[in-house]
């Protein structure tokens, strides 16, 4: 027998009950159209985490001052003031794996410039900052090691803050003054966007770590130091040469716990990371259990057609059908079913994706492979979920097919 | 020649009786034969028109047709058979529905183990069409065909390759006596031109067409006649429209 014929003859049927069909196609349509949509999704925050993860520098490690306990209140992490500038230079020197080290030391305070001023975040830092959290400059320039060792009143904005001083001018070389401190604005830094907490990475003003304790902040601590690990294999190694360092410079005794602690970013990345892979293979799930449910929908679908054309069965198998041209009949009308369905889906899942992209601003990423896999699976659902009826309408006896009212 | 049966038994085992459906019987059909297979419902002779049709094996014996022996073939074997060998006729016409005349002539082409192109396929179907004297209809669907037409587009269907036997269930079972004798005309035209027809029926009326008449009972062959005084289809329809103008005139 053709193969054409069949496939035509399968056709045919589908078009014969156009409700039927573009039902039982529905439960396959919102099963693929889900699970590409969620994958879709899924895919979306992975990479969105991925872009973080890049923000941050790579192979970096902070390392914070621990929390003092004084009467039993405790202070937040930074409070306890272990850590010094020779702290930072030390570990800069002697762990082996450090590629670059940043002393930092917040400030606060408002920003001024003729009517405009803006209050936000004030980071002290040294030079190697900006290669740390791989972070460039847009217009002007970094401030030096000189400015560093003389506590030079110099600092760079951030984009935010730039935009908010200076509206309608050039911020370089103008100068600002923080808590009454003129300072010089030597850079503006380019545009980085929102961190993972959600707060605006731009809204910014970086000086030199020495102009920050002395002038602004008056403190004689770091509140953290900002240290790049030459690469993603020595970051435990660096990490324990910190710790060994630290305890030893600050007289620790074996037993006692540390009075600072290492945060390693990547990790906690990875596991945002982690815990958007989960998300995704979880609304897969819930998607591919639709899409079973569909699979079901044709096959319920497909014993009913086998029941109701008993007679056409006996007709064919009279006439010379082999049982094989009867299964094959009924598995490719399934598998129609299925794949037409499956088409279609990949449409609602793509569109359906776009819009959550386009009304809810999520991010959402359809992959080929994604696409590809879902139309592989629906016509798999039609082949597994049509073989029982087709066997079955293979099997029947042609007398007993005939005769059936 | 065409059929040759040897003691074949069928038994049926249903639940804790078995039904001894045919109970031996041996019979030869030649080629371009005219045969009437009778008898009361119950004498076994669906079961012998399954075991002809190649639809159903026989229990014991053997069965010779066109020279292969049907008897110990399998179910694919069997489809074949029936494929090449045999064409079908029934009582309920058994046409595909919303499916015009000229694809349900072509179904039997569809399922050639040899592979006949379309064009072929087309050809073959109008030519049988035309033989049934259906050319005209051959778009039609069988909702759209009267019940003799639609027994035309079987009979078509059952030519279409061209085989050694065909095979009639009550073929007029369904249709008027004037329809029916239509249908004898055609089945008599067939054999005149050589092809061999068994047919099953319970009227004595219609098998006076055939050229030979056999009765079974309780799964036996009673009797095997030639028929003697064999009615013409032509003759008949003339018969029946000089009565009808009779009663017209009369009336």
């Amino acid at each position: 027998m053709i193969y054409l014929a069949i496939v035509k003859i399968a056709f045919r049927a589908l078009k014969r009950n156009k409700m039927r069909t573009v039902l039982t196609m529905l439960g396959i349509i919102i099963g693929v159209g889900a699970v590409i949509a969620m994958v879709a999704l899924g895919r979306g925050a992975k990479a969105q985490v991925a872009a973080r993860i890049a923000a941050l520098g790579q192979n970096t490690l902070m390392i914070f001052s621990g929390s003092i306990n004084r009467g039993g209140v405790f202070s937040g992490f930074g409070g306890a003031g272990t850590l010094t500038i020779e702290d930072a230079l030390a570990i800069e020197n002697e762990v082996p794996g450090v590629a670059a080290v940043s002393p930092e030391a917040r400030f606060s305070g408002q920003l001024m410039f003729g009517n405009n001023n803006w209050s936000t975040e004030g980071r002290g830092e040294g030079v190697d900052y900006l290669s740390i959290r791989q972070w460039e400059i847009a217009d002007g320039a970094m401030f030096t090691d000189a400015d560093v060792r003389s506590a030079a009143k110099v600092c760079i904005l951030g984009k935010t803050t730039a935009d908010k001083l200076f509206p309608s001018m050039d911020p370089v070389g103008q100068t600002i003054r923080i808590k009454n401190v003129p300072m010089k604005v030597l850079g503006v830094l380019k545009a980085k966007g929102v961190s993972m907490m959600g707060s605006d990475q731009d809204d910014v003003v970086i000086a030199p770590y020495t102009t920050a304790m002395k002038r602004l902040a008056g403190v004689t601590t770091l509140r953290t130091i900002n240290v790049q690990v030459a690469s993603a294999g020595e970051i435990a190694e660096a990490q324990n040469g910190i710790t060994e360092l630290l305890r030893q410079r600050h007289r620790i005794q074996p037993g006692r716990d540390d009075d600072f602690f290492i945060r390693n970013p990547q990790e906690f990345l990875e596991a945002q990371n982690a815990a958007a892979e989960t998300m995704t293979a979880l609304l897969a799930g819930i998607a591919g259990v639709s899409l079973l449910v569909g699979g079901i929908g044709i096959m319920n679908i497909m014993l009913v057609s086998v029941t109701e054309r008993t007679r056409e069965i006996g007709i064919r198998m009279a006439v010379g059908a082999r049982g094989r041209d009867i299964l094959l009949q009924f598995l490719i009308e399934a598998v129609t079913l299925s794949s037409i369905g499956g088409l279609l889906g990949i449409g609602l899942g793509v569109g359906g994706a776009q819009m959550l992209t386009a009304l809810k601003n999520w991010a959402t990423q359809v992959s080929l492979d994604s696409v590809i896999i879902a139309f592989i699976f629906s016509a798999a659902v039609g082949i597994f979920f049509g073989f029982y009826p087709a066997r079955k309408a293979s099997q029947l006896d042609p007398i007993d097919a005939l005769r059936y009212e | 020649m065409v059929i040759k049966l040897q003691d074949v038994h069928k038994i049926y085992h249903t639940g804790e009786v078995d039904v001894h459906a045919v109970r031996g019987v041996s019979l030869e059909i030649n080629k371009g034969e005219f045969v009437a297979l009778m008898g009361a419902s119950g004498s076994g002779k669906s079961t012998m028109m399954n075991v002809l049709g190649c639809l159903d094996r026989p229990s014991k014996g053997s069965y010779f047709l066109d020279g292969v022996d049907a008897s110990k073939l399998d179910r694919d074997d069997l489809a074949d058979i029936r494929n090449k060998k045999i064409g079908f006729v029934f009582q309920g016409f058994n046409l595909l529905a919303r499916t015009s005349a000229l694809e349900n002539v072509e179904l039997p082409m569809l399922y050639a183990r040899q592979r006949i192109d379309g064009d072929t396929q087309r050809n073959r179907a109008l030519k049988a069409l035309e033989i049934v004297g259906l050319s005209d209809r051959a778009d039609h669907t069988p909702n759209q065909l009267s019940g003799g037409q639609q027994q035309r587009v079987a009979i078509a269907r059952g030519l279409a390759n061209e085989p050694a036997l065909l095979l009639a269930d009550e073929p007029t079972g369904n249709l008027d006596t004037r329809t029916s004798i239509e249908i004898m005309g055609v089945f008599q035209k067939l054999n005149d031109q050589g092809i061999t027809i068994v047919m099953v029926t319970h009227e004595l009326d219609i098998a006076q067409y055939t050229k030979r008449m056999v009765v079974m009972r309780d799964g036996k062959i009673v009797s095997d006649t030639p028929v003697a005084k064999r009615l013409i289809a032509e003759n008949e329809l003339n018969r029946l429209q000089a009565e009808q103008k009779a009663a017209q005139l009369t009336g």
